[in-house]
């Protein structure tokens, strides 16, 4: 339970840390707030050489709202997105969904981003940005590329950032005002069995599914009658094709993506336009 | 840049409770195990060491934060707050405290260290909500084996609202 030893280092800058992952790649690992990674390090399911430390780098510390998008720089704390004033008027669906992210001890120190990269099948903020439609801004020293969210998360703890790629930066679309999420854990603060989050758009409401799949699942309902949206969340939960496991039974996920999936969508629809 | 070789054992220094300390720490060693064999504070427990059972939570700059999922190279510099701090200069103990000995809220003790951390964050927070399904949801982040939860709600809500009446 304690970490097999590793290099440690905190650069002073945005292109010192990148010319560190340039020259390292896959045997570093970039830790912020490092609540997901300390744990795995402590179990050992991780093993890198170094541990370059960016929860100091004042470059990735912004919270700001550009060009249609809320960009949440990769050294924002989950507690700190969640308390920022502008929150509820801009992205709705992110102050209703951080609040599931963790506990409140781990979203003192957990970061927007790093929860992104970890991409865990179940939680909330990969949730969150599919359904929105979001961006993740990924740098290295060869340059900077954005990818949106369906692009960026491949699978299980898999993202599409290379070795010497660093998240900058999540981009959350503004303006979806018309948002709902809910969630099934056993406990609050434990893993979703299965999370759910719906986006009104143009001609339908955009529904995400986490804790199912590998990765959040994304459909857009257009027509929205009752038995309408019955059927095609039915196809969706079986689309998912979750499994059984400790947790739940693959038919129980089947069951919730149905239930709350119908929920979510109806507050969605419910909220002021 | 701040860089340490994996068999480095770096001097580390932070303020402990107010005080300016400083200990030696590889890359790989926990804070909370720099806190307890490092610097002797003992207050502060560790049970799961992944971040789970919420023993091991102490402040850092000021809002709680779990040790076992930080590394002591992580907390140079920083202001760290641990159960030691709690207790006035006679030992006498604080209301947090004395709520939690009066409503039976810890048997055996192990946990309560880390409880009171979280609290203490939680409490002092501008608009925190102190209703009980609040506090059991931060109360969430934490395992108790003993006392079936009840007693600590109880001994929070008494705090947070004998804490609000002027």
């Amino acid at each position: 339970m304690k970490p097999r030893a590793f290099d440690y280092a905190r650069p002073e800058t945005l292109a010192e840390a990148l010319d560190l992952l340039g020259e390292f790649g896959d045997a570093a690992r970039v830790v912020a707030g490092g609540q997901s990674l300390t744990a795995m390090l402590n179990l050992r399911l991780l093993e890198p050489s170094l541990l370059i430390d960016i929860a100091r780098l004042r470059e990735l510390d912004f919270i700001r709202v550009e060009k249609g998008f809320l960009e949440v720089g990769a050294a924002v704390t989950q507690d700190r997105l969640l308390a920022w004033p502008g929150l509820g008027a801009h992205v709705p669906l992110l102050a209703q969904a951080l609040p599931w992210v963790g506990h409140f001890q781990t979203r003192n120190r957990g970061t927007v981003c790093g929860s992104l990269a970890h991409a865990d099948p179940s939680s909330e903020l990969p949730l969150s940005l599919a359904a929105l439609g979001g961006e993740v801004v990924l740098r290295s020293a060869r340059g900077s590329r954005t990818l949106p969210a369906g692009e960026f998360q491949r699978g299980l703890l898999t993202t599409a950032r290379a070795p010497d790629e660093l998240i900058v930066a999540a981009r959350f679309p503004v303006g979806a005002t018309r948002t709902a999420f809910r969630e099934i854990a056993r406990r609050h603060g434990d893993f979703a069995i299965v999370a759910v989050a719906a986006v009104v758009v143009p001609g339908g409401v955009r529904l995400a599914a986490g804790g199912v799949a590998d990765r959040p699942g994304v459909v857009v309902v257009n027509d929205l009658a009752p038995a309408a949206v019955a059927e095609r969340l039915n196809g969706f939960a079986w689309e998912l094709g979750g499994s059984d496991d400790i947790h739940a039974t693959a038919r129980y996920r089947r069951d919730l993506v149905r239930s709350l999936g119908a929920r979510v969508i109806e507050e969605a629809l419910a909220c002021a336009a | 840049m701040r860089r340490i070789n994996r068999d480095e054992q770096a001097l580390i220094k932070l303020t402990l409770n107010g005080t300016p300390v400083a200990a030696r720490a590889e890359p790989r060693l926990l804070f909370s195990d720099f806190l307890r064999h490092q610097l002797g504070a003992t207050g502060t427990h560790v049970g799961c060491e992944h971040g789970v059972c919420g023993c091991c939570t102490v402040m850092v700059d000021g809002v709680a934060t779990r040790s076992c999922l930080m590394l002591a190279v992580q907390a140079e510099g920083r202001e760290v707050r641990t159960v030691e701090a709690l207790a006035g200069p006679e030992l006498e103990l604080n209301d947090l405290q004395r709520a939690f000995r009066e409503n039976h809220a810890l048997q055996c003790g192990f946990c309560t260290p880390g409880i009171l951390m979280s609290f203490t964050d939680y409490l002092a927070r501008e608009n925190a909500d102190v209703s009980a399904e609040a506090v059991r949801d931060v109360l969430g982040g934490h395992i108790c084996r003993c006392t079936g939860y009840q007693g600590i709600v109880d001994a929070i809500v008494e705090t947070a609202k004998g804490s609000m009446t002027p």
